[in-house]
């Protein structure tokens, strides 16, 4: 079983390129398709919440399954399977570029790949907005966030640790209006 | 020591990326570049591109390839690169696999509750901007050369609209644009 998990979660991390979720449909593929571990609806519910959490969503998501299928043993077993190979891989690749990086062809071919690799960055920008529920009233948020990292240089922990002090005031705040609207409510009825 | 700096950095760029290995791509960059300048915002770029062409998850990807570079810049040994980049994707992932487990044990039932609701949908829109600062920080003459009429810049700028859009409008997969991107540069500059 343990070993079984290690080698499902070394291919969702070996085979996948192009970050955490472009992995969904294999590891949908691997948990729920191929060996049965998860219902789908289970599945779906543990990917909410990996992305709700901190840290990197592919890691939570093992995490998860893991510890669902076989306790800490599972944790460690789903984890290690998802990151063995790529941080193998990154570090040979670095070594490799480490030698030969005063190379005129890599050179050339990294002139072309760091416009694309900022663009890269800049796409996920806008498809994240409007998942995020952007709206003209609340687009002050990100933008006040991007000047104050960009121009004021200001660490991004700063801004997420605000944007959850923000969270918690505005959330309570909310929690009182409907709580006292309720009651209005009531004494009306 | 470097290798401890590193570690507990990438202990906090764990804990606080919410929202996606883009989201830890930016907290990464601050603490690499701007904070401790442990490497130059093209090699970053660099970093960043020989990431999004490796399978794995970009966020891990990133913390190892930046950290075995942090330690090799130093001037230390290569096998002390391969310990720092091995420190930093750990410590990446410690914390933020304990707090799940902390969640799947106690919480159950918290997507309910409104405060919760509140946080993460204010957390989703500020990453929005986190992520939108950290493609901003890369645009730089490194990376596009002088603005003006020659051909680095205009190479650089069509190469950055193409990309835009297949990744945007089509969701291109990155690892095609990356190699498309790379065979233009070949062939551009070596002609």
């Amino acid at each position: 079983m343990l070993w079984k998990l290690f080698v499902s979660y070394w291919k969702i991390g070996a085979f996948t390129i192009g970050g955490g979720y472009v992995m969904i449909p294999l590891m949908e593929r691997e948990i729920v398709d191929r060996h049965g571990w998860l219902s789908r609806d289970e599945f779906l519910d543990l990917m909410s919440l990996s992305q709700a959490m901190p840290g990197i969503f592919a890691v939570n998501m093992a995490t998860c399954v893991g510890r669902r299928l076989a306790g800490w043993r599972g944790v460690v077993a789903a984890v290690a399977g998802n990151i063995t190979m790529p941080i193998v891989l990154i570090l040979l690749l670095a070594m490799f570029f480490r030698h030969f990086r005063d190379n005129v062809i890599v050179d050339r071919i990294f002139m072309g790949l760091r416009p694309a690799v900022v663009a890269l960055i800049a796409a996920p920008v806008f498809r994240m907005a409007k998942t995020a529920g952007i709206t003209w009233r609340n687009c002050w948020i990100p933008v006040v966030a991007a000047l104050l990292i960009w121009l004021f240089g200001v660490s991004p922990v700063w801004v997420v640790l605000a944007a959850i002090i923000g969270g918690v005031v505005y959330g309570k705040l909310k929690a009182e209006t409907s709580y006292e609207n309720q009651n209005e409510n009531g004494k009306r009825g | 020591m470097i290798l401890i700096k590193l570690f507990f950095t990438f202990l906090k760029i764990g804990i606080f990326t919410f929202g996606g290995g883009y989201s830890m791509v930016a907290l990464i960059q601050n603490e690499v570049v701007m904070k401790n300048g442990w490497m130059t915002a093209r090699e970053f770029t660099d970093i960043l591109a020989v990431s999004q062409m490796t399978p794995g998850p970009l966020g891990i990807n990133t913390a190892t390839y930046a950290g075995y570079t942090a330690v090799v810049n130093s001037g230390l040994p290569g096998w002390m690169g391969v310990v720092g980049s091995l420190l930093a994707s750990l410590a990446v992932i410690v914390l933020p696999v304990v707090a799940m487990l902390l969640v799947l044990r106690f919480l159950s039932h918290h997507r309910d509750n409104p405060v919760v609701d509140a946080i993460f949908r204010v957390l989703r829109l500020t990453v929005v901007g986190l992520i939108a600062a950290a493609a901003l920080l890369l645009l730089t003459t490194d990376s596009f050369g002088i603005p003006g009429l020659n051909r680095q810049f205009v190479v650089s700028i069509l190469l950055f609209a193409g990309v835009f859009c297949f990744s945007y409008f089509k969701r291109t997969n990155p690892i095609y644009l990356i190699l498309a991107s790379g065979l233009v540069g070949l062939v551009v500059y070596s002609v």
